[in-house]
């Protein structure tokens, strides 16, 4: 098998995996690194950015092909699937009798184990909570305490730590998850322009009540006095038959080219043409796919940042300062040329995650991508950290590459709570960075 | 709706087959020689859509066994549509060299019990008069490379004895598919360092296998590169290619 990396490719540590294609290999494998005291971690694949999914050791423990189905009840949408199914294998399947996953990232690629260790959010967070919220039960192994059943009536602190648990607490061999009904798989869609911050506040606080998907694309290359302007999207279910799950078209990015494709030139270019394009424009429907996952149709995009790789930065900022604290982190970005395409807003909801190190909180969460540039990239991720700190908010480790151990221990003070919990033998280069430098 | 026997149903690129088959509400006979493994596949198909999912086990090795298994499927599915037969396992050459009890071993594994199969199979479908057989066998079979000579020259001789089944049992309206899979990535060549652009995964292959079934293909190459490929291998003179190291 080919060596596996993370989404951002940086930073660059080839990782060697051992592929899990039966449940009970999981166990044996774990106790192969008991026995020589080595130590590896579980991958999904690999959609997350930064090096959570890096094992220390550069071994791992790839997950991905276990995607089995264990059981599953159509009539309460309830079902147990191996950790390696990803959310599209899944939806492939559910959305034809008439289940959508309750809560979704913005790919269908990540893992349902990837997607519980990360305890990940989506565009309702303010409706939904994050995934771990709908999860029954997980099925673990630890290299310590072999199976482990957990549920938040069994085993409950381990079951919470395992949500947003970064993969440390063990080895998700299969889980349990609550489908929510849906009548179509259509999205009815509403999109509105904004011409700035205060613009976005105002639409979001009027229109979070009202539909259950919420999300905005904020032009981060626009002229510094234009800074914060761009189009909120709201969606829900759409009512109406067909329930249809769309066929997998992708197109490849075969191979990395040796410069990124994306410079300032071409970035401007194609975000003023975004927003040419995307006005305020009455409600239509919309494919489910093209909404939750537009990136998706690109296979392996993150290859047109060339080889040097690229980060994302995706901070949260609690209410009361998020206006101003993400006004100056765009236009401290804007100043410094760096930010890519598009910038992401979400509004975080006060729904609490079981999960011990979930990253939403209540507030605004941004997120954008930074081609790898090295110390200029270093230097402006240290000026927006402290923006971030200064506002109470805090980096979410999914897509983080940087972030420093005070700042982390800071942000999540439960992580030692965690690191108690840790199963021994997993330990990644991102716990290892914040926690042990 | 098909009622579908799949022989070595634990197979990944079977399974992938299954899972395609099972969305179109298909009832199955899976065969395989370990009961857990067959268990979880079953589980997983169910599922998935299928309407109903029998299991039998058997090494296929064992070719007394292989009647009792035909008879049991013929009772339980009554109508065989589609029969894959996917079990395979690549046998250690270095070991086949030093080892002839062991090689022989290996090409009965890889050859002789799907001869012994097809031949009791080929008859039941005669008599049902209809269906279709999808073999896979292997692009390895078709030039022997001293990387892998043993397993290809069994799979060399699967791909010879399905030409002449197929133009046996088309006089009975049976179609057979011979499928020739480049690499793929299963289990069965997990510790072999394969070239990453040439690695086909095995959904691709089973979406390949389905097409090729539905078009009563007679022959497939999956992915398709292979066949240019195996074009160029197969005409490089003898002399020339046993200076390769492939
Ligand atoms: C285009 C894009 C959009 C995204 N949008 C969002 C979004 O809207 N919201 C959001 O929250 N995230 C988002 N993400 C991030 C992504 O959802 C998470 O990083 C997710 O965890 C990736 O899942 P994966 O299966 O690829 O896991 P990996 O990246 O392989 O691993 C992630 C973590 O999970 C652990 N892990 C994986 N499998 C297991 C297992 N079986 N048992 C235990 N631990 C395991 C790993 O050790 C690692 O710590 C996005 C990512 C991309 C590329
Ligand atoms: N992968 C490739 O690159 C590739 C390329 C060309 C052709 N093929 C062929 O494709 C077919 C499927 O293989 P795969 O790639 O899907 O690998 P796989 O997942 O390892 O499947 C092989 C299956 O055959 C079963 N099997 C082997 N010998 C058996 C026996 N004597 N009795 C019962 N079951 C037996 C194995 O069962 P256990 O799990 O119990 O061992 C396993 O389920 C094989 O015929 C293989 O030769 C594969």
């Amino acid at each position: 098998m080919k060596t596996l990396g993370s989404w951002g490719r940086y930073p660059y540590s080839p990782q060697q995996p051992i592929p899990c294609h039966w449940r009970q290999q999981v166990a044996e494998q774990g106790l192969a690194w008991r026995d020589c005291q080595a130590v590896g971690l579980p991958y999904g694949n690999g959609r997350s950015y930064g090096d959570s999914c890096l094992a220390s050791s550069d071994q791992v423990l790839y997950m991905r092909p276990l995607a089995r189905f264990i059981e599953a009840d159509w009539q309460q949408g309830l079902v147990t699937v191996e950790a390696g199914m990803t959310l599209g294998e899944l939806l492939q399947c559910s959305i034809a009798k008439g289940w959508f996953l309750p809560v979704t990232p913005g790919t269908r690629l990540a893992t349902v184990g990837g997607a519980i260790a990360n305890d990940v959010h989506g565009k309702n967070h303010h409706v939904q909570g994050t995934f771990g919220r709908h999860v029954d039960g997980i099925e673990l192994v630890r290299t310590d305490l072999g199976l482990v059943q957990c549920s938040p009536t069994a085993h409950a602190e381990l079951f919470n730590a395992t949500l947003g648990g970064l993969g440390l607490t063990g080895v998700i061999v299969a889980a349990t998850l609550r489908l929510r009904r849906i009548a179509s798989s259509k999205i009815r869609l509403q999109q509105i322009r904004f011409d700035n911050l205060r613009e976005y506040f105002a639409i979001s606080r009027e229109l979070d009540i009202r539909h259950e998907y919420n999300v905005a694309w904020v032009d981060c290359l626009a002229p510094l006095s234009q800074i914060g302007r761009g189009v909120f999207l709201a969606g829900d279910h759409h009512d109406q038959a067909p329930c249809k799950p769309r066929p997998v078209t992708t197109v490849r990015i075969p191979i990395t080219p040796p410069i990124p494709l994306f410079n300032q030139l071409t970035l401007r270019a194609l975000n003023s043409l975004y927003f040419r394009c995307k006005g305020t424009r009455p409600e239509r429907l919309q494919d489910y796919d093209a909404f939750f996952y537009p990136l998706d149709r690109l296979l392996e995009w993150n290859r047109i940042y060339g080889p040097w790789g690229f980060q994302q930065y995706q901070c949260v900022i609690p209410h009361g300062d998020a206006e101003e604290a993400v006004g100056e982190l765009l236009a401290t970005i804007r100043r410094h040329n760096e930010g890519s395409f598009l910038a992401v807003l979400k509004n975080c909801g006060d729904m609490p995650s079981p999960g011990l190190l979930s990253f939403p909180m209540p507030g605004v969460s941004l997120a954008l991508d930074f081609p790898q540039r090295g110390e200029r990239t270093r230097k402006l991720f240290l000026i927006l950290d402290h923006i971030v700190r200064d506002a109470g908010g805090r980096l979410y480790p999914a897509k983080d590459a940087h972030m420093s151990g005070d700042d982390f221990r800071a942000a999540y003070p439960a992580w030692e709570r965690l690191e108690n919990l840790r199963d021994p033998a997993l330990l990644s280069q991102f716990w290892q960075r914040v926690t042990l430098q | 709706m098909n009622n579908i026997l799949i022989i070595g149903g634990t197979s990944a690129i079977a399974t992938a087959c299954a899972r395609l088959w099972a969305e179109q509400h298909s009832r199955f006979m899976l065969v395989g020689r370990n009961a857990e493994k067959l268990q979880q596949t079953a589980a997983d198909l169910q599922a998935r859509g299928a309407t109903e999912v029998q299991t039998h086990i058997l090494d296929l090795d064992d070719l007394d066994g292989h009647a009792a298994m035909l008879e049991r499927t013929q009772q339980l599915l009554q109508r065989i549509d589609i029969a894959l037969v996917a079990h395979g396992s690549l046998p250690d050459q270095p070991m086949c060299e030093r080892d002839p009890d062991y090689a022989v071993r290996a090409f009965t594994s890889n050859g002789l019990n799907v001869i012994a199969l097809l031949t009791r199979l080929g008859n039941l479908m005669e008599v049902q008069g209809g269906g279709s057989i999808a073999v896979i066998s292997s692009v390895a079979g078709e030039r022997g490379r001293p990387s892998n000579y043993l397993y290809g020259s069994a799979k060399a001789a699967v791909s010879v004895f399905c030409s002449g089944l197929r133009a046996r049992l088309f006089k009975s309206n049976v179609h057979l598919l011979t499928i020739k899979p480049g690499f793929v990535d299963t289990p069965m060549t997990q510790g072999l360092a394969l070239p990453g652009l040439l690695l086909a995964q095995p959904d691709r292959v089973a979406r390949d296998i389905l097409s090729a079934l539905q078009k009563r293909r007679l022959t497939l190459y999956t992915p398709w590169f292979w066949a240019p490929i195996m074009a160029v291998i197969k005409s490089i003179p003898e002399f020339a290619f046993k200076r390769l190291s492939l």
